[in-house]
């Protein structure tokens, strides 16, 4: 009987080692990708260690907007966020079982301290026998002015759906970013997790979609706002000036219909011709519509893309639940809709900060700059570890001269008009030039129009530029209007970066 | 076997290798390597304490003692009752079992109500020793055993049947094997585990020359005669009947396994592992058909994470993945978030705690103990006690395999506990007997034979009684 002992110890060997190989595979080749929060989100082991791990700060001009403290139960930290609501857009959520929000979410490594770069750091820590903690998070915000914004909004009423956005034009630093309505991440960040997933669950519940952030996510008819896009490529393509006369009466035909493009209000804009700043100046349809009709939608369509429509190039807040949603001007519009389309109806739509880099590129002299979000990567004893930037190396260009020097030059002269003595008187500011340009936008008969604002300052070297949106604030509908509405807080953002 | 034999045909006067060869009794190794895992059982139920709670356990000299006395008392049967049984199994149990009572207590430590499970299974081994040494005592040869044969085989169907009694038996977690005496309650499948490879090994000796008849020969493989299926065709319908009325998929593919392998054994017929593949095809088929919690122990299988039933296994697997190559440490884990992390799922618990490493020697010890009992059935001179050995230690071997192999997604998952280290008395009782009768057999096998007729004259003469 000894041979088949011996076979049968043979075979025990075989599964023994089968059992050896199998639990090696599993505990060293895959147990990075097992123990991964992103292929793996239900994985509570690295949750909890995560959770119970002190996060690097998320830091506004030195004052931490998200922030790890010591609590006195299982999990040893609690985030929190002190200013939670003016920030959540941004600072996202850090929750155990509904993942990550914004900075949060895409700084994770960072923040967790798990990233390559903050492997010294982690080696001392071990060192010096302590818990390992995270880098910390500054970003480009100016938060006066993201004050300014989120104060602005919240004066319509807490359920008024918009957003506003401010960046710095000549190096594309987001300097505000409000979203409203918005929501208080200490909600979902909370311990207390029968209450976390309730808050979870009502917030996924309200129609007005608190999570989302309309600064990048919303995609609305910009309306007049976009006439600017209009004219920089009526201006670029060299048949028009600044004086140049255009169409202003009280209607224009629209080509293959029997429909006529009228202006806000029913009237003319103050004489058949009038001078192309003249039609910015009161926002005339007639004029922008036949302008548009004149340089093609090709053109508008190229001007609009070096402005960034139809791409995505702003990651900072790219995580699973948000993504920026490009900007868009239609592919083959037909006559009338060209007309329509120049006057930033029909199925042109754009994102807050799509018309705020708009009112940027003109103000830069051009140059459009890619926006960014993250200014700094500290290491958990403040030392810089990068500079933030659209690809960690400061600013960068989207696109080099979207307009000539001279047109801005001129589109600027034409929005100041607007604002002097045209339909934005509400943005001035004593002492200081502004450039600005309303909207207000109809996406349908039965839903009231939309309010817009973009506007830049000071004219002549401008360090802010805005755009706000205020999509439904339940005013009567005769009330709404880019100037009554948005320009006010465009104003009080401009303002806060201007005088700080 | 074989030295002795060919030493005998040519009619040497002296024995062949083997038979010179004398084992030495090695206690005092076997003491030192038991003061060694009793470092290894004390040195984690500290760490745990450390881990938890940040202190050393208050009751760890209590609890020390208490195991280091069980310990020496099982080393002290063995110096007076088997004084050559093989000196390094008995240390590998001890630490397979205090390094269990440490994962236990670990576990039981994380949950809020803290029910001092540890202490139960500390009594269970406490039972479990003394009935090792009753065993050692009270059996002085295995070949004693023999006579039982009929008595264990009808014995252990009963203990198996047991549970579907009503009134008495009872259903856990899906599988009807449990057993409930007023307050106590027990697993008579552990029990009748050792009872069948008894029975096996009895009825094996007896009939293995006519199971081992050649039937039509396939492909280089001598079939068996299809008149000698009878037993293996009802040990598989037993064990069909065991997955299906018991739900118990683990102890069916263990009866099985064992069956097969002892006759594999006792007939040296390759044959017969063919006939039983083919069966355990046939019947793993029909069940993965037919068995509603076999198709879906497969398809957690397949797919563990798409599957809404693959909790506890994905737990498991998040939870030795957590413990990478050097593990979390011991009470530095969160191996209570896998259902039943102290008993079937233990393994992932020490994966976690103890990492890829402590995973591995784990292993490795099984593998030891596997072959220390093989190595025993090798040597034994009787063929009744190699088929107990050989029985005994594929026991082993299939348990941890099935088990383990299930916990990290080798084979689907069956229902079994990790010897020693699972919490459940049954097992581990049962386990202990084992234990006991493995070193019985290897007492005996290693054993200097009697010098009763070593002359020449004795030899010559019984060459000639051989020959006529």
């Amino acid at each position: 009987m000894n041979r088949p002992i011996r076979n049968l110890a043979i075979g025990c060997l075989v599964l023994f080692l089968a059992l050896l190989i199998n639990v090696t595979y599993l505990q060293y080749w895959q147990a990075d990708s097992l123990t991964s929060l992103s292929k793996h989100p239900d994985n509570r082991r690295v949750l909890d260690a995560a959770y119970s791990r002190p996060r690097g700060a998320i830091l506004v001009k030195g004052k931490q907007i998200a922030d790890s403290v010591k609590s006195h139960d299982d999990y040893k930290y609690q985030r929190v966020y002190p200013q939670g609501r003016q920030y959540a857009q941004i600072s996202g959520f850090f929750s155990r079982d509904w993942g990550l929000g914004g900075i949060e979410a895409t700084q994770n490594s960072i923040l967790s301290g798990d990233d390559s770069k903050l492997f010294v750091n982690r080696v001392i820590d071990l060192l010096g026998n302590q818990d390992p903690r995270g880098g910390s998070v500054s970003l480009t915000i100016d938060p006066k002015a993201q004050k300014a914004a989120y104060d602005g909004l919240k004066a319509l009423g807490a359920n008024v759906r918009g957003a506003v956005v401010a960046l710095q034009p000549s190096t594309g630093k987001v300097l505000a970013m409000v979203s409203s309505p918005t929501y208080d991440p200490n909600r979902l960040a909370s311990h207390d997790f029968v209450a976390v997933n309730q808050a979870h669950k009502d917030l996924l519940a309200n129609p007005l979609q608190p999570l989302n952030n309309r600064a990048i996510e919303t995609v609305l008819p910009p309306g007049s706002t976009f006439k600017l896009v209009t004219a920089a490529a009526a201006l670029e393509s060299g048949k028009y000036q600044p004086d140049t006369m255009v169409p202003g009466g009280a209607s224009l035909d629209l080509p293959q219909t029997t429909k006529n493009l009228v202006n806000e209000g029913g009237g003319s804009c103050g004489g058949d011709k009038i001078t192309l700043t003249r039609a910015l100046q009161v926002s005339c349809n007639v004029s922008f519509g036949s302008v548009g009709l004149k340089v093609g939608a090709d053109a508008i369509r190229q001007q609009a893309e070096k402005f960034g429509f139809g791409q995505r190039y702003f990651d900072d807040l790219d995580d699973s639940l948000t993504r920026q949603a490009p900007s868009r001007f239609p592919d083959n519009p037909d006559a009338p809709q060209t007309a329509l389309s120049a006057i930033g109806q029909f199925d042109v739509a754009a994102t807050p900060l799509q018309m705020a880099m708009v009112a940027a590129g003109i103000a830069n002299n051009g140059t459009v700059m890619k926006p960014y979000l993250v200014d700094q990567l500290r290491s958990n004893d403040l030392e810089v570890i990068e500079q933030g930037g659209p690809n960690g190396k400061g600013p960068e260009a989207l696109t080099e001269d979207a307009i000539s020097a001279a047109t801005a030059r001129n589109l600027t002269d034409m929005m100041v008009a607007v604002v002097d003595n045209g339909t934005a008187t509400n943005a001035q500011i004593p002492g200081v030039q502004v450039a600005g340009k309303t909207g207000t936008a109809q996406s349908a008969a039965d839903r009231p129009p939309y309010a817009w604002f973009v506007s830049f300052a000071p004219a002549d070297s401008p360090s802010v530029a805005v755009a706000v949106l205020v999509e439904n604030a339940g005013v009567d509908r005769g009330e709404i209007s880019g100037n009554g509405l948005a320009a006010p807080i465009a104003k009080a953002v401009m303002e806060a970066v201007l005088n700080p | 076997m074989s030295a002795t034999r060919s030493g005998a045909r040519t009619g040497q006067p002296k024995a062949g290798p083997l038979m010179e060869f004398v084992h030495r009794r090695r206690r005092g190794a076997e003491l030192f390597l038991l003061v060694l895992s009793l470092c290894v059982g004390l040195g984690a139920y500290a760490a745990v304490g450390l881990g938890v709670d940040g202190e050393v356990p208050a009751d760890i000299m209590a609890y020390g003692t208490w195991l280091a006395v069980l310990v020496v008392a099982a080393h002290v049967a063995i110096r007076l009752r088997a004084a050559y049984a093989d000196p390094i199994i008995l240390p590998i149990v001890s630490a397979l079992n205090g390094l269990g009572l440490a994962m236990i207590y670990r576990i039981h430590l994380a949950q809020p109500d803290r029910t001092p499970t540890a202490r139960t299974q500390l009594v269970w081994m406490t039972l479990g020793v003394l009935l090792f040494v009753g065993v050692l005592v009270a059996l002085r040869d295995h070949r004693r055993l023999q006579a039982f044969t009929y008595t264990s085989g009808l014995s252990s169907i009963v203990l198996l049947l047991l549970p579907l009694v009503p009134g008495i038996g009872l259903q856990v977690h899906g599988a009807r094997i449990w057993v409930h005496l007023g307050s106590l309650s027990f697993q008579p499948g552990e029990i009748s585990k050792v009872l069948l490879v008894v029975a096996f090994a009895g009825y094996l000796v007896l009939h293995r020359d006519a199971l081992a008849l050649a039937g039509r020969r396939v492909l280089f493989v001598d079939l068996p005669r299809g008149r000698d299926l009878g037993p293996i065709l009802a040990m598989w319908l037993v064990s069909l009947a065991i997955l299906v009325f018991q739900n118990d998929l683990g102890s069916s593919l263990l009866f099985f396994g064992i069956f097969l392998v002892m006759l594999y054994v006792a007939t040296e017929r390759p044959g017969w592992l063919v006939v039983g593949a083919g069966l355990f095809l046939a019947g793993a088929y029909l069940s993965f058909l037919f068995v509603g919690h076999v198709t879906e122990r497969v398809h957690v299988w397949l797919d563990p994470f798409g599957d809404a039933k693959g909790y506890q296994v994905v737990q498991g697997l998040y939870g030795m993945a957590w413990g990478g190559l050097t593990g979390r440490g011991l009470g530095q884990g969160s191996p209570q978030i896998t259902p039943f992390g102290y008993s079937d799922f233990i393994g992932s618990s020490l994966g976690e705690e103890l990492g890829l490493t402590g995973l591995m020697a784990v292993v490795a010890l099984y593998g030891i103990l596997v072959e220390r009992g093989l190595r025993t059935a090798l040597i034994c001179r009787d063929n009744f006690g190699k088929l107990v050995a050989a029985g005994l230690a594929v026991v082993f071997a299939l348990q941890v395999f099935v088990v383990l192999g299930g916990v990290t997604k080798l084979i689907p998952l069956t229902g079994l506990t990790t010897p020693f280290l699972s919490y459940g008395g049954s097992s581990l009782v049962a386990n202990w007997v084992i234990v006991a009768l493995l070193l019985r057999v290897s007492d005996q096998a290693r054993r200097p034979p009697p010098e009763l007729s070593s002359t020449p004259e004795d030899m010559e003469a019984t060459q000639v009684v051989r020959l006529r």
